[in-house]
């Protein structure tokens, strides 16, 4: 029964590191406009500047 | 929300969707001779034919930018859409965003800057489509020294980082606005903008709840399965604490809002939902932590975080948001950011914060006058019609005052400030009490109304079930069923019920063009049984005259086509809005314009020329008269004329009047019935008896209205115990829209300035407003009758509970169970209504 206690642990683990992953992209501001980046993509080239990181310092 | 497909335009559509229909018909071609669409904004090109590599361009801005592109490579934008681009204006010039490089405005004006680069953020009403998506994030390529671009489409917003020393902030505006883009630069931008509130708030509280309640689920659902009979009771205890452990970061953070409100609802005594909802949620851990802690069951976890999920999901879908638009502009949204001073080396433009009393202004056809001033030189005719309701401009002399904010109309004029610009007279109105007070606040909502009661009998309830198991002497039972009662009462659904129905509805509405600031706004609507109307430009178009052509009596003839033509020719020479007025009105695309000899302007009077040999006179009648031509003075009641003489001999007059809004008639019959009408107008009471028609007998109509004076009648109609809602839209409106219960701005195009209001209505749907109250009649129905279903719910739910026997797994599925069955019910019999109302979105424009 060992194994159990192992998979919860698992489990947890993988779950809070979804979570991580959902509390960076919302800081990253990933959430604020969930329209113009489906706008973007309709352009065939990327737009040259690389840095697409979100911007952070807001 | 915004849909990408969204692509209305900026300018009126109708010339583009000609462009289009021409673009058909030429089989494809946009080089067809006629009326060709511009390569660049798609508008049809009339004067000069500017072709290059068979593309047709309307003006020179245009062919400007398609080259600008072309040079740097970015032709790629044409690809985008069709006709992508923005008209450009007249082309400023290049001194002219000067003033942005003083650094104390830059200061107020950056968003960041840490000397090396700065970011900007700007608010651009031009952006419509794919294209300038790509376009205004391309802008690196158009100057170097420009950084990173990013449009942010739903605010119509676009932020850029440029090198501080590279690049000056006058240089970035002006390559913005010579591509078409010209960003909204007003008084009010000089204020930091109040931190816009973010979501992200919102997004990870729910994104707690959510994990939490997921997790539980798993943990629970073995122990509702019967598990834990051959696991043993080692998971059980387990999984007890992991959901009390699971649990804790939603009561605490997801939940944190609820509590806090909770806190000042008793605080200030008044029992509003979220003190159930705090209850509740208390009685679910601390039943919960006694349960695991004593062994006796596994607690309600499960049931709280999904609680506070689905509570915090309806919180989300309530939150509508028309981004793009502003509920909340007062006067200095209306003023410029800069003027023109005249210095002693001449004119220079400064920030409109410098003006002082005293201060030389230069004001051109179609600028604002900044604050209360004097004429000093130049012949005015300001035009009022947004300011103070008066429908016609009116014409100042030297040494004549005048008022903030009237658009000057015709030739430069310089003025002298006699006043600052916030203590002019249209101005100093937001001074008044009913801006300091905030507008009735949310608390007095149909839910906070019902939950009065609501959490008065279940804590009745509740009390009264301990009591009696108590007095049995099974105190634990008693116990039991205390906190059962609250926990089972935890107006999850009830909480529901306004946000699903509401904000269904409230999307319905602003696919209309009816933007709604909130969804308390239907509740408030509803119950509205008075609507006062502003007269210019909310039911009268604000441009647009009518004109027609009256022969005089004794035996005076109607114009004869050729007789058109030269008043028209006539007409066309000036710049005064009557002459357009009649010179559009006469315009014959067929004939060539005549040819005109020795002509004369008199300002104040009329226009006099020779053409084909007759002489043609057009003035008022006292300039005519002077010259010894009588004319009929009949004509003279009917309101603003300008006659019209042919070789000394009057012919009539043309007579100008404001055309009503399409189907207003239609709408005013139907609302006569049910609501007390009233027409408060800043204009004269030329037309009263047109209006008089118009609203019926018993209607008040009140002209010659000052802001101070719509505001006051407001009042006097809320303390006679009216619902007033006021339509209007003006900055003259603006203390009545505040007054009263429901506040309508009427807009011809959406994002230019409006007042401060509560609903933001497209100019096409004040023939609507029967439909729209009706509608939210029918929705705050379904959000009553979603308090039904809840109210069952729980009384099934009660009932069980005060009985002392709630388990987890009861909990569990009542409390999704009534909540999905509210969502369901306030969406579906919401769009039911909207399609009932005719409110569906039936063809997409």
């Amino acid at each position: 029964m060992l194994v159990i206690f192992l998979l919860i642990f698992v489990s947890l683990t993988l779950a809070t590191v979804f979570l991580c992953c959902f509390f960076w992209a919302v800081k990253a501001g990933q959430f604020e406009d969930t329209c113009t980046p489906s706008m973007r993509i309709l352009s065939e080239e990327e737009p040259i500047s690389t840095n697409q990181t979100p911007e952070r310092n807001t | 929300m915004d849909s990408v497909l969204d692509k209305r335009l900026p300018e009126p559509g109708l010339t583009r969707a000609v462009a289009g229909l021409s673009r058909v018909l030429g089989g494809g071609s946009d080089t067809v001779e006629h009326a060709a669409a511009c390569y660049h904004c798609g508008e049809p090109c009339r004067e000069t034919q500017l072709v290059e590599d068979q593309k047709s361009f309307c003006c020179q801005g245009c062919l400007f930018v398609h080259d600008l592109l072309k040079e740097n490579g970015m032709e790629q934008f044409y690809g985008l859409s069709r006709h992508p681009g923005v008209k450009v204006k007249a082309p400023k010039r290049g001194n002219d965003w000067a003033y942005l490089d003083d650094p104390e405005i830059q200061n107020r004006l950056l968003d960041f800057s840490d000397g090396r680069t700065n970011r900007i953020t700007f608010h651009v009403p031009g952006i419509h489509c794919v294209a300038c998506v790509w376009l205004l994030e391309n802008l690196f390529r158009l100057l170097p020294g420009i950084g990173k671009s990013e449009v942010n489409f739903p605010r119509r917003e676009l932020s850029v980082r440029y090198e501080a020393q590279g690049i000056r902030l006058s240089q970035l505006v002006g390559l913005l606005v010579s591509i078409g883009y010209e960003p909204e630069l007003n008084y009010a931008r000089l204020d930091k903008p109040p931190a816009r509130a973010t979501h992200k708030r919102a997004w990870l509280q729910i994104g707690v709840a959510g994990f939490a309640f997921g997790n539980i689920m798993l943990f629970s659902l073995p122990a509702y399965l019967g598990m834990d009979k051959f696991s043993g009771p080692a998971f059980k205890t387990l999984f007890g604490y992991l959901g009390l452990v699971l649990a804790a970061p939603v009561l605490i953070y997801s939940a944190a809002d609820y509590w806090r409100a909770a806190g000042l609802a008793l605080r200030s005594r008044i029992l509003t939902l979220e003190v159930p909802i705090a209850l509740g949620l208390f009685a679910l851990y601390s039943r919960s932590l006694f349960e695991v802690i004593w062994g006796r069951g596994e607690g309600y976890a499960d049931s709280l975080a999904g609680l506070v999920f689905l509570l915090l999901c309806g919180r989300a879908f309530q939150q509508v948001t028309h981004e793009r638009l502003a509920f909340d502009r007062d006067y200095k949204s209306f003023f410029p950011l800069s003027i023109k001073r005249l210095e002693e080396r001449g004119e220079r433009n400064v920030a409109l914060s410098s003006l002082e009393v005293g201060d030389r202004v230069v004001v051109r056809n179609g600028e604002l006058i900044p604050a209360d001033s004097r004429l000093v030189s130049g012949c005015g005719l300001i035009d009022y019609s947004f300011v103070t309701g008066e429908s016609e401009p009116v014409e100042k002399n030297p040494g004549d005052y005048l008022y903030a904010g009237g658009q000057q109309i015709g030739s430069r004029i310089e003025i002298q400030t006699v006043k600052p610009v916030s203590q002019s007279y249209l101005t100093s109105l937001w001074n008044h009490d009913a801006f300091a007070k905030k507008k009735r606040e949310d608390l007095n909502t149909l839910t906070n109304r019902y939950s009065r009661r609501f959490t008065k009998i279940v804590i009745g309830i509740a009390i009264t079930s301990a009591l009696f198991w108590m007095l049995r002497g099974d105190a634990s039972r008693g116990f039991k069923a205390f906190t059962s009662v609250l926990i089972v009462a935890c107006p999850c659904a009830l909480a529901l019920a306004a946000p699903f129905a509401l904000g269904t509805a409230q999307r319905a509405l602003g696919k209309k063009q009816v933007y709604l600031k909130n969804i308390f706004v239907l509740e408030r609507l509803a119950e509205v049984n008075a609507i006062v109307f502003d007269k210019t430009g909310t039911l009268t178009c604000s441009q647009g005259l009518e004109v027609r052509f009256e022969p005089g009596r004794f035996g005076q003839q109607c114009l004869s086509t050729d007789e058109r033509a030269w008043v028209c020719a006539l007409a066309a020479q000036s710049t005064h809005p009557h002459s357009r007025q009649i010179a559009t009105a006469l315009s014959n695309p067929t004939k060539a314009p005549a040819e005109i000899r020795d002509f004369a302007e008199v300002p104040g009077g009329g226009l006099k020329g020779r053409i084909a040999g007759h002489l043609v006179q057009l003035g008022s009648r006292t300039w005519l008269e002077r010259l010894g031509i009588h004319v009929d003075p009949h004509q003279l009641s009917q309101g603003s004329t300008s006659f019209v003489a042919i070789d000394g001999k009057p012919r009539g007059a043309f007579v100008f009047s404001n055309a009503l809004r399409p189907q207003t008639e239609e709408a005013f019959a139907d609302l006569g019935g049910r609501y007390e009408l009233s027409l408060l107008s800043g204009d004269n009471e030329r037309e009263r008896s047109r209006f008089l028609a118009l609203f019926g007998k018993g209607a008040r109509l009140h002209f010659n209205q000052g802001p101070l004076e719509k505001l006051a009648f407001i009042q006097k109609l809320q303390e006679g115990g009216k619902r007033v809602m006021m339509v209007g839209d003006g900055l003259n409106d603006s203390g009545a829209l505040r007054q009263s219960d429901v506040g309508v701005a009427v807009v011809e195009r959406t994002g230019v300035f409006s007042p401060a209001s509560d609903i933001i209505l497209e100019a096409g749907n004040v023939a609507r407003l029967e439909q729209i109250l009706r509608f939210a009649r029918s929705s705050t129905r379904v959000v009553r009758a979603s308090f039904g279903i809840s109210a069952l719910y729980n009384a099934a739910g009660i009932s069980i509970a005060a009985a002392g026997i709630l388990s987890p797994l009861i909990c569990a599925v009542l409390m999704p169970l009534s909540s999905l069955t509210v969502l369901l019910f306030g969406c579906g019999m919401t769009t039911w209504a909207a399609k009932r109302a005719g409110l569906t979105p039936a063809t997409p424009s």
